[in-house]
């Protein structure tokens, strides 16, 4: 029995770290390769030794597929591709490949020089990794191998995300990767034809959530910022240095612009710079008025947004600062965050989710005093404030892209156990199909029930269509043919053709039935009287009488004898190929009755 | 589309044909010019490929038939269609018999057996396809003639097992455009053969093919055009198609929908998976909003649009719509609007800690959260948050259309409205603007969503700006603080962009008329007086102080206690500026002041009747002026044409009219002026100079007929007649002048025929008032008609003459609303002293604005006219963009000229001004064969002449030679 078989390595009842193994039609695939950002011993990657013990990836993966450049699904790829071991093509769009790197070694450095970990990969690693990338466009088909083909979608998450059709033959996994439904002020909306694959895997991170409109939020946060800028107060925003951050630059900048405002937006890190190069370059893939306006002005130009200076944090007025990492678990925004968190007339907007375990979860929650590495404590005396402004969609989102893309079974990643239940509840109430949501490590079977394609002959087509009226879905038809299995393909043929293709004889099978009738009178009469019976029986029928006294109905024939010992008695030879046996034994049941006695 | 369909169904099930106007053959001026026919059998003949025949075919094609011709250039196409082999040039000729059976005055019954004929022997299903097209046209041709529409409904029943899409899908456009109409199923139901053409329609709803799917569909929808009523059974079939795989099946699936919603909007119907029942029209609303998040944006605009005139769904309906039931971790939460309208009502809306309590709040029950299908629920809020602008745009006229008809809708989607100021396209933000403006007497502003309003002011683009005050000028503001804010973002507005400045004044002025009692308090504020100081004297030149005063000045109109907090300046400054900006500022009743102005303008309703009385008795009293010796009429119509200018003056609303008649008089008085000359009495040589009066008199007349015609909004169909009218007598003026003057016959002969042309023409657009007509001159040339036909010219001018003596002096109708149109032009100014300098031979773009009143279709007729100091003079076409619809018979014009000329040694004005082009051919219907090639767009753009109609402002320019 076919079946397509999922593991998640992460992201099973989990945010962070993705990973998920996926067989298909003897295929095996792995949808992203991810870090998790709670975690900094093993755990923080995929356990990719339960792929194989021994020998290496390659022979096990046919290929990896990236969907987005965040580290949560792209952060283990050069420890997996260069310590671990694979060589197989690693599949994401453009964007994803050019901005993948950037983030990977911002990584590196916060783990290799800030934390001082060995045993970490290097520059070096990153750059073989990213060369065993090969890059997708949106719609593109990629034909992995003969049987294997992907097909990425517009996921809207962030610049380049994708949603990705995996295919073997006819059986199909969609995989979404992080999807956003509503646009925003740099990407649009995430979207999918009506693919009906045999599985649809999405995350959940929003599966109890049903969002306000997006203007309102907008709305929020500008008046949040405004009034603390106002109060002269600090505005610190931790972002991950690309996807959100960009579209809060955008609309910071074109409110700056609009109110005529002075105080300075800074955006820390040097990587930004190198990355809104490459939003400016990838227009195409951000949303309708971007496209339409850039011409005049590319909105990823800004104005009034300057590179952060470590010193600036320190200096006195008020300010935005956007800085990275965007959980505050690290980095930058940590230490910005330590600085001004004992100020009130300051605030922090945590634009986004926070994982479990991080300096923003904890502040989210609540959590005024925190101990930080060397025991000191901190008491957080700024607003703490938070915007969803993560793009991942909202339950009504998910259901929505269910809807669009109407598959046989979903499988929930990407999201919190509790919060899966509620909506894989609400997939199988609503939908009524499968909802399936397995942990770490759990595997999930799916059974299929491929499709097989046959290919018909044109001939034997229009045969057969010539004979009835045009086909009707509702109706099953009879169709006389061969099907030839031949080189791993059907065929169904005609009888002739077949034949004449295997180069092999035509056998005649002619089925013959003697039939005993009492008569005395000569054969030509017996015959006539036949012939005259089944006249008037078999109307529509063409009953002929030949010369040689024999009776053919259409291409029956029907002798008669006398018989060799009781001449009272004739023998009906009935003879038919087997094409016309119905009509054949038909007429034998007829003839068995006897005739009618003459007049 | 909506608006179409929506027009149907209000409808009676009826249908108005309107016949052809036959010709009377007898009277028509004929050339005679080589048969079509006869040309077009040679081409075919000579053609010795089938590439070659189809050069000809479409040679053939680009030139129009005559009517008379058609039928010889059927056949010969028939002829050559039996033998021909190829099916690409039968393609082509299915195609000419189409477009020749379209021919005006040509019947087409008599192609039709042929075309049923080779219909039945074709295979080639691309020539199939286009004989059905052909067979269709010829059908809509003959409306009337059921049996030929029964036949061809046969025809097509027949072809629809047609393997190939484009047969079948042909078959279903004939069905829809052919298909009986209930009437007549009714009548022949007692023959065999009645074909129910809905079923049969319906059951191609499940093709396998999407064309053929999308062709049914539409073909429903024609039937329900043409009248036929559709059967709710239908309801059903198309809801299953809303779930189609095609985007063009789901977009026209929901039209079908909406349809039949608006004819059965009372019906009952289930609710699948419960057994609650529910209205059709509140059913169908909720697949409709659901279609709002489909995944093509065809669909979603589609659908969008169509929500907007579902008038008759329930409210608890629309106002989901609204709603979408926000959480956060399965606990139910407000949204930002319920938020801030509850903060602000509790009136802590300005307490330090705005934002805090979006925390949220209940436990939701999970099992009662349903994420999908919940019908409305939150269609608007997908559709203003969608990507494509387009949709966004649609959901905004739809919630437009919604609020306008339910006030209690107005208000809730008032937030929704407001934050769509704020959107990222300037399209959507000016269309929400529009919006509210149209929705604004239902509703009022609360402080924080004025806020936002105004925020928009500072915006860069200056259709928005203007938009905003127009709303601005009709909005509701609850409180004194509003206002104030309002006040302030408005002169922030000015200083920041000082062109505004008209628009800015005429918006406080409305501010301050609807909202006197708010703006009271604040007075002293604005005027910055002190209890016991005195304040210096504002600037009186300063627009911002101007702004103020007019806001109060309007508030103080409806508010007498006001005037008491006024300085002496302010009184100073009042008496000049309503002198100065009397549009703006109104008459106050001032404590101790003489009032001059306000005995006046109080008065003025009352007043109305009396002019308008004024205006009807003067001009009945010319009309009856045939009986008067020439002498007396002639100064009768002089004293009235003075009176009605005068009234035009004095009373604005009566303008029009009195402007048009007086016109239409001095037509008559010139025309009579021009008789009464003695030229006629005299031998002809010897009259050179005064005959120039008479034809300065028969081109004046013409010019005015044409203003009549074109500069009016509002003249109907009989003033058009007299108006053409009037022209015939000035052509006739001008025949028998040059008649006179000229030697020798040769040149009139063309001109009379020319003259004959043009009454036949007459007689041809306007044969169905001629009846109205009696006695006059159009009347006594038709009855001589044939006689001059047969005469020589000067016989014909010698008849013209006695008859445009004899001719009465018709009587102009007034029409019900007529308006003069007029333009001002605001910028350039023509003010400046600096000149424009530019290289010469290069060109310098001069920014132009005026407003248009009363303008019909101002983007093919409005011209701008530069006339430069050499005499030169140049046209400039506007592109429809410039050009704006600020509201009804308002339109504005933001263009720029290029200028150019060579170098001058001083700076010199040009002149710029305003042109209406006109175009009296428009008038004629045209042929169909010219609308179905693409030869000419010319003949429908082309310009016969040209009024202006605004001042000329002079620009200063200075071209400059170039440096070497």
């Amino acid at each position: 029995m076919p079946e397509i078989r999922v593991t998640p390595l992460g992201a099973g009842q989990d945010v962070g770290r993705s990973c998920i193994l996926v067989s298909i039609g003897g295929k095996n695939v792995m949808l992203d390769c991810g870090m998790h950002m709670g975690f900094s011993d093993d755990r923080r990657f995929p356990d990719f030794s339960y792929i194989t013990r021994h020998g290496r990836l390659t022979d096990f993966l046919d290929c990896v597929i990236i969907s987005h450049f965040h580290l949560d699904h792209c952060g283990a790829l050069p420890y997996f591709s260069e310590m671990v071991g694979y060589d197989g093509p690693i599949y994401m769009t453009q964007p994803t490949q050019a901005i993948c790197p950037i983030l990977l070694e911002d990584y590196r450095k916060i783990a290799v020089d800030k934390k001082g970990e060995a045993n970490f990969f290097t520059s070096q690693m990153i750059k073989d990794c990213m060369k065993k990338a090969v890059a997708v466009h949106l719609h593109q088909t990629v034909q992995v191998d003969d049987e294997l083909e992907i097909k990425a979608y517009y996921a809207g998450h962030v610049l380049g995300a994708a949603m990705f059709q995996i295919k073997v033959g006819s059986e199909s996994v969609v995989y979404t990767g992080d999807y956003n439904m509503t646009p925003d002020r740099h990407l649009g909306a995430a979207w999918i034809d009506k693919c009906r694959p045999n599985l649809l895997i999405t995350e959940s991170t929003y599966a109890t959530t049903i969002r306000d409109s997006k203007r309102c939020r907008e709305r929020d946060f500008l008046k949040k910022v405004h009034e603390t800028v106002e109060r002269g107060g600090k505005v610190l925003i931790p972002v991950f240095a690309l996807g959100r951050a960009q579209e809060l630059c955008i609309l910071l900048e074109t409110f700056w612009e609009r109110m005529d405002l002075k105080a300075p937006i800074y955006f820390s890190t040097g990587l930004t710079e190198k990355a809104n190069h490459y939003y400016k370059l990838f227009i195409p893939w951000t949303n309708q008025k971007i496209r339409k306006t850039f011409v005049q002005r590319n909105m990823f130009e800004f104005k009034h947004i300057k590179a952060f200076d470590r010193a600036f944090a320190d200096s006195p007025g008020p300010m935005v600062v956007f800085a990275t990492p965007g959980m505050l678990h690290a980095g930058q925004s940590l230490q910005i965050f330590r600085k001004w968190a004992g100020n009130e007339k300051n605030m922090v907007i945590m634009p986004g989710y926070c994982v479990q375990g991080t300096v923003g979860h904890k502040i989210l929650s609540g959590q005024r005093k925190l101990e930080l590495e060397g025991r000191q404590v901190l008491e957080v005396k700024m607003q703490v404030e938070y915007m969803s402004f993560s793009a991942h969609a909202d339950a009504k989102g998910i259901m929505q892209l269910v809807g669009q893309a109407e598959p046989e079974n979903v499988l929930l990643v990407h999201g919190e156990a509790k919060k899966m239940e509620f909506l894989k509840q609400k997939i199988e109430q609503e939908f009524r199909i499968s909802c399936y949501m397995p942990a770490n490590g759990e595997t999930v079977t799916l059974p299929t029930s491929p499709s097989i394609p046959v290919g018909i002959s044109l001939g034997l087509l229009k045969r057969e269509m010539a004979q009835g009226l045009l086909p009707d879905a509702k109706k099953a038809r009879l169709l006389h043919g061969t099907l030839i299995m031949k080189d791993n393909n059907f065929r169904l043929v005609s009888s002739e053709q077949a034949l004449k293709e295997l180069g092999l004889a035509e056998h005649q099978l002619r089925f013959t039935c003697r039939v005993h009738l009492h008569d005395p009178r000569k054969e030509q009469e017996t015959a006539m009287r036949v012939y005259s019976h089944l006249k008037s029986v078999l109307k529509d029928h063409c009953v002929q009488h030949l010369p040689d006294g024999s009776v053919t109905v259409e291409s029956i024939l029907i002798q008669a004898a006398a018989h060799s010992e009781d001449p009272g008695t004739k023998v009906l030879l009935v003879s038919w190929t087997y094409q016309d046996e119905e009509l054949g034994s038909c007429l034998t049941s007829l003839l068995k009755k006897g005739l009618p006695q003459a007049p | 589309m909506a608006a179409h369909l929506k027009k149907r169904v209000y409808e009676e099930f009826t249908k108005v044909v309107q016949q052809q106007q036959e010709e009377i053959a007898t009277k028509k001026l004929r050339l005679t010019k080589p048969s079509k026919s006869a040309a077009l059998h040679i081409d075919l003949c000579k053609a010795t490929s089938p590439a070659d025949a189809l050069q000809y075919l479409l040679q053939f094609a680009r030139k129009p038939v005559e009517a008379e011709s058609v039928e010889g250039v059927v056949r010969i196409l028939l002829e050559h269609y039996y033998k021909e082999n190829d099916p690409s040039v039968r393609l082509k000729i299915a195609s000419l018999l189409g477009l020749l059976s379209k021919t005006a005055g040509f019947s087409p019954d008599c192609i039709m057996d042929d075309a049923i004929n080779i219909l039945q022997n074709e295979k080639s299903h691309q020539v199939l396809a286009q004989l059905l097209d052909t067979l269709l046209a010829i059908g809509t041709k003959l409306p009337e003639n059921q049996a030929v529409q029964m036949r061809l409904v046969d025809v097509a029943c027949k072809h629809l097992t047609d393997t190939s899409h484009g047969v079948r899908n042909k078959c279903l456009q004939l069905l829809g455009n052919l298909g009986s109409l209930e009437k007549t199923v009714a009548k022949d139901a007692e023959g065999s053969a009645v074909r129910d053409v809905q079923k049969i329609i319906g059951d191609y709803f499940s093709d396998q093919d999407p064309r053929v799917r999308t062709a049914a569909i539409k073909a429903m929808l024609q039937l329900h055009e043409r009248g036929l009523k559709l059967h709710q059974t239908i309801y059903n079939q198309a809801c299953k198609l809303l779930s189609d795989d095609y985007e063009q099946v789901r977009s026209a699936a929901v039209q079908l929908i909406w349809v039949v919603s608006q004819l059965y909007p009372e019906s009952i119907v289930p609710i699948p998976s419960s057994n609650e029942e529910i209205r059709l029209v509140d059913d169908a609303f909720g697949k409709i909003c659901h279609m709002v998040s489909d995944g093509s944006w065809v669909v979603r605009v589609q659908a969008a649009k169509l929500l907007g005139s579902m008038e008759q769904v329930s409210s608890h309906f629309l106002e989901q719509t609204l709603d979408k039931k926000l959480m956060s971790d399965l606990r139910r939460k407000r949204t930002a609007h319920e938020r801030a309208k509850e903060l602000y009502s509790s009136g802590e809306f300005s307490s330090g800690r705005k934002w805090g309590d979006d925390a949220p709040k209940e436990e939701i029950d999970t099992g009662a959260v349903n994420l999908i299908e919940s019908g409305a629920c939150g269609a608007f809020v997908h559709g203003l948050e969608d990507e494509m602008y387009e949709v966004r745009i649609a959901a905004v006229e739809a919630l437009c259309m919604l609020a306008q008809s339910s006030p209690s809708f107005a208000e809730k989607c008032l937030d929704f409205l407001v934050d769509m100021f704020n959107d990222e396209i300037e399209e959507v933000r000016l269309q929400s603007i529009h919006t509210m403006r149209k929705i604004s007497n239902n509703i009022t502003l609360r402080e924080d969503q004025l806020d936002t309003v105004l925020a928009v002011l500072e915006d860069s683009s200056r259709d928005i700006r203007e938009a905003l005050h127009e709303l601005l000028c009709c909005t509701n503001v609850s409180t004194k603080e509003g206002i104030h804010l309002a006040l302030v973002e408005l002169l922030k507005n000015l200083t920041k962009y000082p062109t505004d400045r008209d628009s800015i004044w005429k918006c406080l002025k409305f501010l301050g008329s609807r909202h006197p009692t708010l703006v009271l308090p604040l007075v002293p504020e604005l005027l910055s007086t002190h209890p016991y100081f005195d304040t210096a004297e504002p600037d009186m030149d300063d627009p911002a102080y101007i702004a103020v005063l007019v806001l109060i000045f309007n508030a103080a109109k409806t508010c007498p206690t006001m005037p008491a907090l006024f300085s002496d300046h302010t009184f100073r400054h009042y008496a000049y500026l309503r002198d100065s900006l009397s549009h703006l500022v109104p008459a106050l009743r001032l404590p101790g002041r003489k009032l001059v102005s306000s005995a006046l303008s109080p008065n003025i309703t009352p007043h109305e009747d009396p002019s308008h009385q004024f205006l009807q008795q003067s001009l009945e009293r010319v009309y009856s002026l045939q009986h008067l010796d020439p002498q007396g009429s002639q100064e009768l119509l002089e004293f009235t044409i003075r009176d009605l200018q005068r009234l035009g003056e004095l009373q604005s609303e009566l303008a029009g009219v009195a402007d048009f008649s007086a016109t239409y008089l001095r037509c008559q008085l010139l025309l009579i002026k021009a008789l009464q000359e003695k030229l006629w009495n005299v031998a002809a040589p010897l009259y050179l100079k005064q005959s120039d009066l008479a034809s300065a008199a028969a081109k004046q007349i013409m010019e005015e007929t044409y203003k009549m015609e074109f500069m009016y909004s509002g003249v109907e169909s009989k003033q058009v007649v007299i108006i053409h009218h009037m022209r015939l007598q000035a052509k006739a003026l001008q025949l028998i002048v040059i008649a006179r003057t000229t030697r020798g016959v040769d040149p009139l002969f063309g001109m009379c025929e020319k003259f004959l042309q043009e009454v036949d023409f007459f007689q041809r657009c306007f044969i169905a008032d001629l009846p109205h007509l009696q006695d006059s001159f159009v009347d006594k040339l038709l009855d001589l008609m044939p006689r001059l036909m047969t005469s020589k010219p000067a016989e014909v001018v010698k008849i013209l003459q006695t008859m445009l003596r004899q001719s009465t002096f018709l009587h102009l109708p007034l029409p019900e609303q007529i308006h003069k149109a007029s333009a001002t032009i605001i910028e350039p100014a023509g003010e400046s002293d600096n000149p424009l300098r530019f290289t010469s031979g290069l060109v310098v773009a001069l920014d132009v604005d005026a407003t248009l009143e009363h303008v019909q279709d101002p983007q093919s007729t409005v011209k701008v006219q530069v006339l430069y100091p050499d005499g030169q003079a140049q046209i400039i076409h506007p592109k429809p963009a410039d050009f704006r619809n600020p509201g009804p018979g308002r339109h504005r014009l933001i263009t720029q000229v290029y200028l150019s000329h060579t170098a001058w040694t001083e700076p010199c004005q040009v002149e710029v001004r305003l042109l209406l082009a006109y175009n009296s051919g428009s008038r004629i219907p045209k042929s169909p064969w010219i609308e179905g090639g693409e030869m000419s767009p010319q003949v429908e753009t082309s310009i016969e002449g040209t009024i202006p109609f605004s001042k000329p402002v002079k620009v200063y320019i200075m071209p400059k030679p170039a440096r070497r």
